[in-house]
């Protein structure tokens, strides 16, 4: 049974004060907390099979290579992924969609390609492309945003073509929770030839997410987001793209052979296979064994009952606030099924630094600005937002709080 | 003459349209530093004695009784520490 009230016992962080008052941790789109189970799991790993990873014999190398093994495997199976030579550990969501873009992007876009990126995207799935596009010359097209933040399907079916090469798009947006329809995406850019490039950093940790049902050809997220420590993640990519791809970073671990030859005075590399090909390097071993432990954490809930709890207490919030806060502005999706647990807002009068700071002040932890989302609050015209997120561990008393300081912040 | 690192943990220029500036104050000098900042700039409004919105030298500056304070529209980092130096000294 998924039982909130239970679940918070294994989260050390919540039974603290912040300014002498509980902690309300509603910044979780930015990072969640870690559980017990997750903070236990890597110091066992420190405590006993520290070691690097692969092409060592001794028994500890042997161990930290099997459980860095077990993670990917584990992480595959929560994604639905085809087989674990498509799973990659990167640093973080960041990472993956910079893999893909220097690996993939630097050699297949060329001058009169396209890319399409939607505005409502994490400046992580923008910068890399503008950057990309200043040395290879393809253009990239932006598609526009509809009046609740939505993607905007006409925009996106005007806009690809043939020379449309790849679409970026997030699973789910990091302001408003909106929820992009990927597979109905993928399917019309197949069509047109296209590959698509999905930011998961927002649907992973909060709903069930089937990369092959989806039909992404890349998938990114970070494990942090999901119970897991910070500098792991992962991107998940279609095996036969990931074969045809050069490494991004090179080094150790990603190659099977280094041979130098004194004839022609250069060394012949032959790369290692998937997914070691893209882990230059000594890889994250203690961060990989934390997202196994986060992955099983989550399985044990059922991600059904994760997302049925996100929207319970997303419907609970965006109703609270109506009745209740009359100088706070909603954004995005209103039906609380079209969105994962984010609730972006402002309050008339405040800008939102001054709320997010009014709200630390009793414990509450949220946050403002752009959200490194910053065209997507041009296209709504906002100076900034606060942000409301939500995950497992939150409880409706918490948001009954919230809405009592929003209520003190509108008197003030 | 007033060194405002010492009571001074950080400055973060704040992410939006609004040029905002938050100071965070150094724990440990808190109480200090919310008494003297009450003690020069004028008082505004005041919220159960815990966040004040005040006014110096033709800036708003919204302060917390947990030792954050915002300061608004200001030209830069050097009118920012002239403004601390004053308030702190």
């Amino acid at each position: 049974m998924f039982d909130p009230n239970k679940i918070r016992e294994d989260f050390p962080i919540l039974s603290r004060k912040v300014n002498n008052h509980p902690l309300i941790y509603f910044d979780n789109a930015a990072t969640s907390q870690k559980p017990k189970q997750v903070i236990n799991a890597v110091k066992e790993f420190y405590e006993k099979h520290n070691a690097n990873v692969h092409r060592a014999v001794h028994t500890l190398s042997q161990e930290a290579s099997q459980l860095y093994e077990d993670a990917h495997a584990e992480v595959a199976k929560f994604i639905g992924a085809e087989n674990v030579e498509e799973v990659v550990f990167v640093r973080g969501t960041t990472e993956a969609i910079n893999l893909v873009a220097y690996s993939w992007g630097l050699r297949n876009l060329k001058k009169d390609d396209e890319v399409l990126i939607s505005l409502m995207e994490h400046h992580s799935n923008i910068v890399p492309w503008e950057i990309l596009s200043t040395i290879n010359k393809f253009k990239i097209n932006y598609v526009s945003v509809d009046h609740d933040a939505r993607l905007s399907r006409e925009s996106l079916e005007q806009q690809l073509s043939k020379k449309t090469k790849l679409v970026c798009l997030s699973h789910a947006s990091n302001v408003t929770g909106a929820i992009n329809d990927i597979a109905e995406v993928a399917k019309l850019a197949h069509e047109h030839g296209a590959l698509v490039m999905v930011d998961g950093a927002q649907s992973v940790p909060h709903m069930p997410v089937n990369v092959k049902a989806l039909d992404s050809d890349f998938f990114a997220f970070s494990g942090h987001k999901m119970l897991a420590p910070m500098g792991v993640g992962v991107l998940h990519g279609k095996r036969e793209i990931l074969e045809e791809m050069e490494p991004f970073h090179g080094g150790g671990e990603m190659i099977r052979e280094v041979s130098f030859s004194p004839k022609s005075r250069h060394c012949s590399i032959v790369w290692n296979v998937l997914p070691w090909k893209f882990e230059a390097g000594t890889p994250d071993v203690g961060g990989g064994v934390g997202l196994m432990e986060a992955t099983r954490y989550l399985t044990r809930l059922g991600m059904g009952n994760v997302r049925a709890h996100e929207v319970m207490l997303t419907e609970y919030a965006l109703r609270r606030v109506r009745e209740s806060c009359k100088k706070v502005k909603l954004y995005g999706p209103i039906e609380p099924t079209a969105k994962c647990g984010i609730i972006p807002f402002n309050v008339a009068g405040s800008n939102s630094h001054d709320v997010a700071l009014f709200l630390d002040n009793y414990g509450i932890m949220v946050r403002s600005g752009f959200h490194c989302a910053q065209p997507l609050h041009e296209a709504l015209e906002l100076n900034s937002t606060v942000r409301a997120s939500f995950y497992i561990y939150n409880v409706q008393e918490e948001i009954d709080r919230l809405i009592q300081v929003l209520q003190e912040i509108e008197r003030f | 003459m007033i060194n405002i690192d010492d009571y001074v943990s950080r400055v973060e220029g704040t992410c939006g349209k609004e040029k905002d500036i938050i100071v965070l104050f150094k724990y440990e000098k808190r109480d200090e530093t919310v008494k003297k900042i009450l003690g020069k700039a004028r008082m505004e409004k005041s919220i159960s004695g815990i966040i004040f919105e005040l006014s110096f030298r033709n800036v708003s500056i919204r302060l917390y009784g947990s030792g954050k304070a915002i300061f608004r529209n200001l030209k830069d980092r050097n009118e920012l520490n002239s403004i601390l130096s004053e308030l702190l000294s």
